[in-house]
């Protein structure tokens, strides 16, 4: 059977390597020309525990995890059992696993797969400091149909900070599992593409997100590290110094958030990335952004909360606390991104609105987005930049918090003589001197949300697809199944629309009714046990009648076929 | 003198703002007002290249009625904004201002962390012991006997919190107490915290008159220094451990390298980062 894609799961029990593993496999298929993605399953420990990498490949862009495996690499048959869950199996997957591998004795648990063993853990005894994990790298490139000559290169690459012997160990290790394998049944491969005019970049979402806030021209940011969000910090730690920014490790989230307030304040576009907790604690000083009219990029990876709840895994549950957790009226940006790809143009766009319109911009990825590493077409570069309007002239005074028409005022720079102000978290007159008036407090609460709401921001505010009476409507990493889905009912000639969100604040009450034109049936499809995204979009637009929920909370991804079954027994004639 | 040099200076008052201080008549806060401005004349500190960074409390509306750039944020989080500002902008005069509950109880946090990563700026903290704004409750300073904070009846019965030691431990590069009696003495010792490199404190001595009303009679117990500013931590220590806290002068000078990244931009083009991503 020739597949288009294919889905593979590594699981091994903590530190035998199986990321590792997965990381080379998935650059192995990137060099062979296929695209893809591995996502990260692990525990909370540090060391030890299990972990699997999940991954697929296709020779098309790909963005959604399939209905089910074709194959797992169980290095450890115990290890297996932590994600029946997550690794859903059909009768004609396989397993690969080792009867004797791991430490310990437990088995794999009932699977409707097939099972075949693969004595790993013997076969890494015929090589010299060999490790199981590089003959289980050897044997799925055998099963799937990679080159064996493709992996060395990328052994050498990823291996050669460990020195000559352990490359050379690897390498013998992965020629035995590959040759071990050829016993087993290979799967069909997806054809390889060897279109080699498109550039393909292999990223992840939080590589993404930090270099869409670097082209956007954040040049501050404070960081104070937390799961899943530390990798966008240490990106930028890396590469902000090299166009002429400064990353400073703050002692705590409310020192991060005011920090990049100082920053920015300063005339630098900051950003600083956080997780649930995280954006928690920086509530009260994204209120502040929001009043003093300072701009500030807030990046939230989110994980399963309330509270530390599963930091290591992902949901959509943030959404609350971003577009309503601030305390007082305070009107503010929330973004998405819709994708690993999306991370970097929303979270640039995001940079650029919060400058233009000199406020808080909170974008919301995820886990499943952030930490999963993705081979893609390379990212359109964008036009938006970080664009704040400064005064040029003080001839006249000036008045920092002047009620504009747009509602966006010159905002002074320290240094530029003539521009001297006060940002004030209290509310304040037109020069910014605190005032408990009224008629101030009327005033400004008008320019700071007539300047968000009335900005035109084109038709970036939704990914809008397809056409028909029934509409899926959902945001953020979902996207990528429900798309997945409706392209599958595309192929069958049934027309449903999607409407992915990517500004939630400040509501398109307009751009939303054009796209719900002549919508019947809405699914809504969400990862939130409260419905936070549902509640939201009844509070803020007008639904058609006809309304069904797909929620459920992390960490189990939606899967398109699930999808599809939710919008199978409804009409979808037109 | 030549006529130059006579209209080019800057006179305390230019630094003052139109805006009318909240503060009640004879707070201590109204001569560190005007120490801060004879400090920055003192210095010739152009007003747009000064910025005053305050939380909350009656100290910190001190940015509001000076003439410099200035930021009033939220409660406690003075030191952060000011670390912010100063590295993404090295070249301003960077000072912070507020009060012994803002900087000590609620921004103890970022007290411990600026002092620890020593930027090169200055902090002002006019400490009253007691919260005003809030009409009279206990303050991290507050002797545990004090009976009428509104929120501790009985007295607090815990220890005060020693700022200048705690400063010392945790690395500030410059240590003074001043009394805000004493407005010109103030103003210089201002003056040298700014100049001096790394991350500066200046405790100020300002009288609560409406809550304590017995700190009127700071003016006539605080008492100069015995001895030269010590740069000696172990001294310094020794020294602040054993003074009742009325001792007024600079009393520790350290000569860590303060913090400040400065990046050498090495990438001519911002495509250059898409490398690492090609495959």
């Amino acid at each position: 059977m020739t597949r288009q894609n294919l889905s593979i799961a590594l699981t091994g029990s903590g530190g035998s390597g199986v990321m590792t593993t997965g990381s080379m496999l998935l650059e192995v298929a990137a060099q062979a020309g296929w695209y893809g993605f591995m996502g990260r399953s692990a525990g909370p420990q540090i060391r030890g525990g299990e972990a699997a990498a999940l991954i697929r490949v296709s020779s098309e862009p790909i963005e959604s995890p399939d209905d089910s495996f074709d194959l797992v690499l169980a290095i450890d048959p115990g290890s297996f059992g932590r994600f029946v869950a997550e690794i859903p199996l059909r009768s004609d997957s396989l397993i690969i696993s080792d009867a004797e591998g791991g430490r310990r004795s437990s088995p794999l648990p009932d699977t409707p797969a097939q099972v075949l063993d693969l004595p790993m853990k013997k076969l890494t005894k015929t090589v010299k400091g060999g490790r199981p994990n590089m003959i289980a790298l050897g044997a799925v490139a055998k099963v799937i149909g990679l080159p064996e000559s493709t992996i060395y290169p990328i052994l050498e690459k990823i291996l050669k900070s460990k020195g000559a012997d352990a490359l050379e160990a690897s390498w013998a290790c992965v020629q035995v599992g590959y040759a071990a394998a050829s016993d087993l049944p290979n799967f069909e491969s997806p054809p390889i593409n060897t279109d080699s005019a498109t550039e393909r970049w292999s990223i992840t979402g939080n590589e993404a997100a930090g270099l869409g806030a670097v082209r956007g021209g954040v040049r501050f940011v404070a960081a104070y590290p937390i799961t899943p969000a530390t990798e966008v910090l240490e990106w930028l730690a890396d590469a902000l110094p090299k166009v002429g920014g400064v990353l400073v490790q703050a002692e705590d989230e409310l020192a991060s958030i005011n920090q990049i307030i100082g920053g920015s304040f300063g005339g630098k576009p900051s950003l600083t990335a956080t997780s649930g907790p995280g954006l928690a604690l920086m509530a009260e000083a994204i209120g502040l952004s929001v009043c003093s009219e300072v701009p500030v990029v807030v990046l939230d990876v989110m994980r399963c909360g309330p509270s530390t709840g599963i930091a290591t895994k992902s949901e959509q549950s943030d959404l609350n606390i971003a577009t309503a957790g601030l305390h007082g009226d305070a009107p503010h940006l929330v973004l998405s991104p819709t994708s690993v790809t999306d991370c970097v143009f929303t979270t640039q766009w995001g940079v650029h609105l919060a400058e233009a319109l000199q406020t808080a911009a909170i974008v919301l990825s995820d886990q499943s987005l952030g930490q999963t590493r993705a081979i893609i077409n390379k990212p359109a570069d964008i036009a938006f930049m970080a664009k704040r309007q400064v005064p040029q002239n003080f001839e006249e005074e000036y008045y920092r918090y002047a009620v504009g028409n747009s509602g966006v005022s010159p905002m002074a720079i320290p240094g530029q003589a003539g521009g001297q102000y006060t940002a004030d978290g209290l509310e304040h007159n037109e020069a910014g001197a605190p005032s408990s008036l009224p008629e101030d407090h009327l005033a400004q609460l008008d320019k700071r949300e007539r300047k968000i709401n009335d900005f035109d921001y084109g038709k970036h505010w939704a990914d809008l697809e397809g056409e028909g009476d029934t509409a899926v409507i959902t945001w953020g990493s979902t996207t990528g199944p429900v798309r997945e889905a409706l392209s599958r009912f595309h192929g069958q000639g049934e027309a449903i629309r999607l409407i992915a969100l990517r500004l939630l604040a400040p509501e398109r009450p307009q751009e939303m009714a054009a796209a719900l034109k002549g919508v019947k049936r809405l699914l809504v499809v969400e990862q939130s046990h409260s419905k936070q995204f549902y509640r939201y979009l009844r509070a803020a637009y007008d639904l058609p009648a006809e309304i069904r929920l797909f929620n459920r909370p992390g960490p189990l991804p939606f899967r398109p076929g699930e999808i599809i079954e939710q919008l199978a027994d409804w009409s979808v004639e037109s | 003198m030549t006529e130059t040099t006579a209209c080019a200076l800057l006179q305390p008052k230019e630094y003052k703002s139109k805006v009318k201080p909240v503060w009640c008549p004879g707070c201590g806060d109204f001569g560190v007002l005007g120490s801060i401005t004879k400090a920055l004349s003192g210095l010739q500190i152009q007003p747009e290249n000064a910025a005053i960074i305050s939380g909350i409390g009656c100290s910190s509306r001190m940015p509001t009625y000076l003439r410099t750039y200035g930021f009033h944020g939220v409660h406690g989080r003075a030191l952060a904004l000011a670390t912010g500002l100063k590295v993404a902008r090295p070249e301003l005069t960077v000072i912070a201002t507020g009060g012994d509950g803002d900087g000590f109880s609620i921004g103890g946090n970022h007290f411990l962390h600026t002092c620890r990563r020593n930027p090169n700026m200055t902090y002002i903290v006019m400490d009253n012991q007691v919260y005003g704004m809030t009409k009279g409750q206990a303050s991290p300073t507050t002797d545990p006997n004090w009976e009428k904070g509104k929120l501790t009846p009985g007295g607090t019965g815990i220890n005060p919190f020693q700022p200048l030691v705690i400063a010392l431990a945790s690395g500030a590069n410059f240590i003074a107490r001043t009394s805000s009696s004493d407005s010109n003495g103030t103003a210089r010792i201002i003056m040298e915290a700014i100049r001096h490199p790394g991350f500066s404190l200046v405790q100020v001595l300002s009288p609560c008159v409406t809550f304590r009303p017995e700190q009127r009679d700071w003016k006539n117990l605080v008492k100069p220094a015995q001895m030269e500013a010590t740069t000696d931590p172990a001294q310094a220590a020794r020294r602040l451990l054993t003074d009742e806290g009325l001792y007024t002068g600079i009393l520790f000078r350290g000569d860590r390298p303060a913090y400040q990244p400065r990046p050498e931009p090495s990438i001519d083009n911002i495509a250059e980062l898409d490398e690492e991503f090609r495959i």
